[in-house]
C-alpha cells in the first residue's frame, strides 16, 4: 500500500472517533469552542507523529518474539511482548514531557496554544491505542508508521472541529432538558458515525 | 464509612458513563455483543478496586509531582495481569476485545477515580468506591450490549432469542444495530433517561 493512500486510510476510513471511538473523553470534555478544540487537535496530530514511530521501533527491536536477535543470537527466542503496555504507556508518558519541556523552551507561541493540553493527552486513549493499531498491523517500516500517526491524528483533528462546530450551533437550540449537553452530542456524534460509514466500503 | 452509598451510588446517581461522562471509549467499541461486553465489565471492574486499593495503601509514599506516572504502571501492570489471564482462560474473547483490554489503561474512570478517590481515602473505601465505580460502567456497558445483540443479530449470549417462526413471518434483523454509531446514539439515550429520572426526583 502506497503512503498516500494509508494517510487517505486513515483519516476517513479507520477514523480514530468516528470507526474506533478512541479519545472519545477529551473529544467530548473539550469540544465546546472551535478555538480549544483545534487546539487540542493539533496537540494530539503532534504527539502521535512522535509517539507511533517512536513505539514502533521499541516494538521491533525489543518486543516482539524473537526482536532481540540483534544484540546476541542466544537471545533470539525471547518474546517480550507481555511488556508492550508498560512499555508503550511509559514511552508515550515520557514524550509527552519531553515534548512539553522542548515547546516551553524553544517556542512560546505554541506553548500558550498547546501547552494546557499536553499533560492531558498521555492519558488520551487516542494515543495509546494508535499504537497499539500499529502494533497490530505490522507496517513495513518505520516512514509507514509515522504516516498512520499522522493521518490519525488529523482525523481526530477533523473530527473534533466538526463537534465543536455543531456544539456552538446547538446552544441556540431548543433540546429535550435531560438530552441537552453531553447526551445530544453523543447522538450527533452516531449520526457524523453513520455519515462518515460511506467511505468504509472504499478500497484503497 | 457507609458500604451501602459507596457501592450503590455510582450505579445511577454519579455514573462514570452516563453522569459523569468517563470511560466512554472503551464503552462502546466493545458492545456489539453481550459476551465481550461481559468480559470487558468485569475485567474494569478488577482493574478499577485493585489500581484504587493498592494507591489509596501507597498515597502517603507518592510524590505528588511523579503521582501520574505511578498511577499508570501500578494500572499497567494490573492490566497485562488480566491481559494474560484472558489469553490464558478466553482466548477467543480477548481476540474480540484485540486492543480494547490494553486501553483498559487509559480508561479515564480508573485515573478519575485514583485521582478523586483513592489519593484521598483510605484503602477499604477506595476498594469499595472502586467496585462501585467499576460496577457502574459494566452496568451501562450490558444494557448497550444488549439491545444490540437483542436487535442487531437477535440473539443473546450467542442464543437464538427471536423465535424463528418470527423471520418466517418476515422480520428482519436490524443490521444498523452492530455498527459502532448505534452504540453512541443508544448511550446518548439511555443518558437521556437517566437525567431526566434524577431530575425529576
Amino acid at each position: 500500500m502506497s503512503l498516500f493512500n494509508l494517510f487517505l486510510k486513515s483519516v476517513f476510513v479507520d477514523n480514530m472517533i468516528f470507526a474506533y471511538f478512541l479519545g472519545m473523553c477529551s473529544y467530548l470534555a473539550v469540544s465546546k469552542t472551535v478555538k480549544t478544540s483545534a487546539g487540542l487537535g493539533l496537540a494530539v496530530t503532534f504527539v502521535l507523529v512522535v509517539t507511533v514511530p517512536v513505539n514502533y521501533l521499541i516494538n521491533k527491536y525489543l518486543l516482539s518474539p524473537g526482536a532481540l536477535a540483534w544484540i546476541s543470537p542466544q537471545w533470539a527466542t525471547l518474546d517480550l511482548s507481555f511488556l508492550t503496555y508498560i512499555l508503550f504507556i511509559a514511552i508515550i508518558a515520557a514524550i509527552v514531557q519531553i515534548l512539553e519541556m522542548v515547546i516551553e523552551t524553544f517556542t512560546s507561541s505554541l506553548y500558550s496554544a498547546l501547552g494546557i493540553f499536553l499533560p492531558l493527552i498521555a492519558v488520551n486513549c487516542a494515543i495509546l491505542g494508535c499504537s497499539l493499531f500499529m502494533q497490530e498491523r505490522n507496517f513495513s517500516n518505520v516512514g509507514e508508521a509515522a504516516v498512520f500517526g499522522l493521518g490519525s491524528g488529523l482525523g481526530w483533528l477533523l473530527a473534533i472541529v466538526a463537534i465543536a462546530a455543531i456544539r456552538e450551533k446547538l446552544r441556540y437550540s431548543k433540546i429535550p432538558k435531560g438530552l441537552q449537553g453531553v447526551g445530544i452530542s453523543f447522538i450527533i456524534t452516531g449520526l457524523m458515525g453513520i455519515a462518515f460509514m460511506a467511505f468504509m466500503g472504499i478500497k484503497l | 464509612m457507609n458500604v451501602k452509598k459507596l457501592l450503590i451510588e455510582p450505579l445511577r446517581k454519579t455514573n462514570p458513563v452516563t453522569v459523569l461522562v468517563l470511560g466512554i471509549c472503551s464503552c462502546l467499541a466493545v458492545t456489539a455483543k453481550l459476551k465481550p461486553a461481559l468480559v470487558m465489565g468485569a475485567s474494569v471492574t478488577v482493574v478499577t478496586a485493585f489500581s484504587n486499593l493498592i494507591i489509596s495503601l501507597l498515597r502517603k509514599g507518592i510524590p505528588s509531582r511523579i503521582r501520574i506516572i505511578v498511577q499508570l504502571v501500578v494500572v499497567a501492570t494490573l492490566v497485562i495481569l488480566i491481559d494474560q489471564f484472558l489469553k490464558a482462560f478466553a482466548y477467543d474473547v480477548s481476540k474480540q476485545l484485540s486492543v480494547y483490554v490494553g486501553l483498559i489503561i487509559t480508561n479515564c474512570i480508573i485515573m478519575g477515580r485514583l485521582e478523586a478517590f483513592a489519593l484521598s481515602h483510605g484503602p477499604i473505601e477506595s476498594f469499595l468506591d472502586g467496585l462501585g465505580n467499576g460496577l457502574g460502567y459494566s452496568l451501562v456497558l450490558v444494557i448497550v450490549a444488549f439491545f444490540r445483540e437483542l436487535l442487531g443479530s437477535g440473539t443473546l449470549l450467542g442464543y437464538q432469542v427471536i423465535p424463528l417462526s418470527f423471520y418466517e413471518a418476515g422480520y428482519q434483523n436490524n443490521g444498523l444495530m452492530i455498527l459502532p454509531p448505534m452504540a453512541l446514539i443508544i448511550i446518548g439515550i439511555v443518558m437521556w433517561i437517566n437525567n431526566s429520572k434524577t431530575e425529576s426526583k
